[in-house]
């Protein structure tokens, strides 16, 4: 479940600890202590000494990380490249703030409006796609608002129509903690006629702001029986434990678009960005490209993330986002 | 009810086959806490000591705001270190975020109020004529202070104790700072979040029943070197 590392020195360290703690009386245990409170700093300075893996700091999508698809291409890439990768797993508005303040390397992402602002502010450079797949719509299997089958604007009409009328069984739970999911949900919003501030938000209690990650927004759906907007991964991710289906999965303004991109080192100092480029070009690699059209269909029946190579016209995007390696 | 029952299992089989994925991030959980739990008793029981026996004005005013930051939340600790360490921040040249010193800051930095505070209340209750018999025997300021931590141990070590619990058992400074990664900052808290944000109802169960049991040891150490 768990990669092991360092873990023979963290072993040593305790047995010392816990031999002092037993020998000696009260204020020598601060002393043994300290020692220890050394050794946990003793730990990390190894990592950077000659011949030990370099390190590559990502920040990255939960659904990317929380489907184990990160997971899955990691070890690939630390072998190769004897690289260590430190993944940081948060929403995309969350990834977006450690790329500004240069405390990652790397970002994966899914909101593009919010990247091309990103990048127009000087903070991200060569942004690569690296795979797409589709939000679904998820409600209970009754479909008590009857919107199975409709488009995602009039769908989201539906409910906000039912719902402000206060017909029972109709709630809407929003991720509410401005993630990459959350931004397409306003942007279906805006889509289907409504301002997201003023008509949405406070529009009564059938619209519930989760402010939460995806998967407990999916259970807390799933409890109220309400409707969400999910990433289609993480849904198949979750599907064995919820009661909630997808009713509504078509419609152009689905696409959720995965993009990797670096920090520019010219805003930033202390960006790695050979290891960086190195991990971006492995992204849109055949082999990684294979992985990820691969990922998650034995296990769930379908994948969970289409390629991004040879689908840009689909997904909108330039070729060269696509196919043209980091120089 | 069903996640409960197989939470214990999933625990017993975790721990009976020496997971080496638990151990590690358990092991790290330890060091960490336990490293902030010490930096903290070092710096707090003398600052208490210091507060305690001198006379100040707006003294009780302080020991009020120390009392008050109990109540520190997480969450806060987290992010006002997170400015700190930030590589925007002013120690951000360290590079501090997403590593483990970084954890030990901020946990340290939560749980100073507590062993501040309860280091003063346990001097407190020291009986004064211990103090005077000290003062007639002209002990130095340190002898004294020496003295006085000294005869005061057992109510100081449940302070050190309750911070610890609480530098154990938080999440939400670990994973500001820590950032969850795994097999360099992942800690039994963050590990649970993450196990539940993922569906391993479980796994998070049975991660949390580790954590208690390892509180659990360390009072039983503790408690051995008390009853010396």
């Amino acid at each position: 479940m768990y990669s092991i590392k360092n873990n023979n020195l963290y072993i040593i360290v305790t047995s010392n600890t816990f031999s002092f703690t037993m020998n000696c009386k009260g204020f020598i245990l601060i002393g043994a202590l300290i020692i220890s409170g050394l050794l946990v700093a003793g730990c990390v300075d190894s990592e950077t000494q000659p011949g030990v893996p370099e390190e590559l700091r990502i920040a990255t999508t939960t659904s990317l990380y929380d489907t184990g698809l990160l997971d899955h291409l990691q070890p690939i890439f630390e072998e190769r490249y004897n690289a260590k990768l430190l993944i940081v797993s948060a929403g995309t508005g969350k990834a977006l703030e450690y790329g500004m303040r240069g405390d990652v390397d790397v970002m994966m992402v899914h909101d593009r409006a919010r990247e091309d602002t990103f990048i127009a502010e000087g903070h991200g450079v060569e942004r690569r796609v690296i795979a797409y797949n589709y939000f679904v719509i998820l409600g209970p299997e009754s479909d008590p608002a009857g919107i199975r089958g409709t488009s995602p604007e009039e769908a989201f009409r539906t409910l906000f129509e039912q719902g402000t009328a206060g017909e029972s069984g109709i709630a809407f739970v929003s991720r509410g903690d401005e993630s990459g999911t959350h931004a397409k949900e306003k942007a279906i919003w805006r889509s289907a006629g409504y301002d997201y501030a003023t008509d949405i938000q406070n529009s009564g209690i059938w619209y519930v702001e989760a402010g939460r990650g995806m998967g407990e927004t999916l259970v807390m759906a799933n409890e109220k029986e309400a409707y969400t907007l999910s990433d289609k991964g993480t849904f198949l991710a979750y599907k064995g434990d919820l009661g909630i289906v997808p009713v509504v999965d078509e419609g152009e303004i689905l696409l959720n678009v995965y993009s990797t991109m670096l920090i520019n080192p010219q805003t930033h100092t202390g960006i790695d960005t050979d290891l960086g480029k190195a991990w971006i070009n492995f992204l849109i690699s055949d082999e990684a490209q294979e992985e990820i059209a691969t990922f998650g269909v034995s296990e769930y029946g379908e994948p969970l993330f289409f390629p991004a190579q040879g689908n840009w016209e689909r997904m909108g995007v330039p070729q060269s986002e696509v196919t043209e390696p980091v120089l | 009810m069903n996640e409960i029952i197989s939470g214990f299992l999933t625990a017993l089989h975790l721990i009976i086959t020496l997971d080496p994925g638990v151990i590690e991030i358990s092991i790290r959980s330890i060091l960490i806490s336990l490293s902030s739990t010490l930096i903290g008793a070092l710096i707090a029981v003398p600052i208490g000591a210091t507060i305690t026996f001198s006379e100040f004005t707006g003294k009780r005013f302080l020991v009020n705001i120390i009392q008050t930051l109990y109540a520190l939340p997480t969450v806060l600790v987290g992010l006002f270190v997170f400015l700190l360490i930030s590589r925007a921040g002013p120690l951000g040249f360290m590079r501090l975020l997403f590593t483990p010193e970084g954890m030990v800051i901020a946990q340290t930095v939560l749980i100073l109020p507590i062993l501040v505070g309860l280091t003063i209340s346990a001097l407190k209750g020291l009986d004064t004529t211990i103090l005077d018999t000290l003062r007639s025997l002209g002990a130095t300021k340190i002898q004294f202070l020496r003295s006085v931590v000294k005869e005061a141990r057992y109510a100081i070590m449940a302070a050190v104790v309750l911070g610890f619990g609480r530098a154990i058992s938080e999440v939400g400074a670990a994973i500001m700072i820590g950032g969850n990664i795994r097999g360099h900052t992942r800690v039994l808290t963050t590990a649970i979040s993450l196990e539940t944000s993922m569906g391993n109802l479980a796994v998070s169960i049975a991660l949390g029943i580790i954590l208690l049991m390892i509180a659990l040891v360390i009072n039983l150490l503790l408690a051995v070197v008390q009853n010396r």
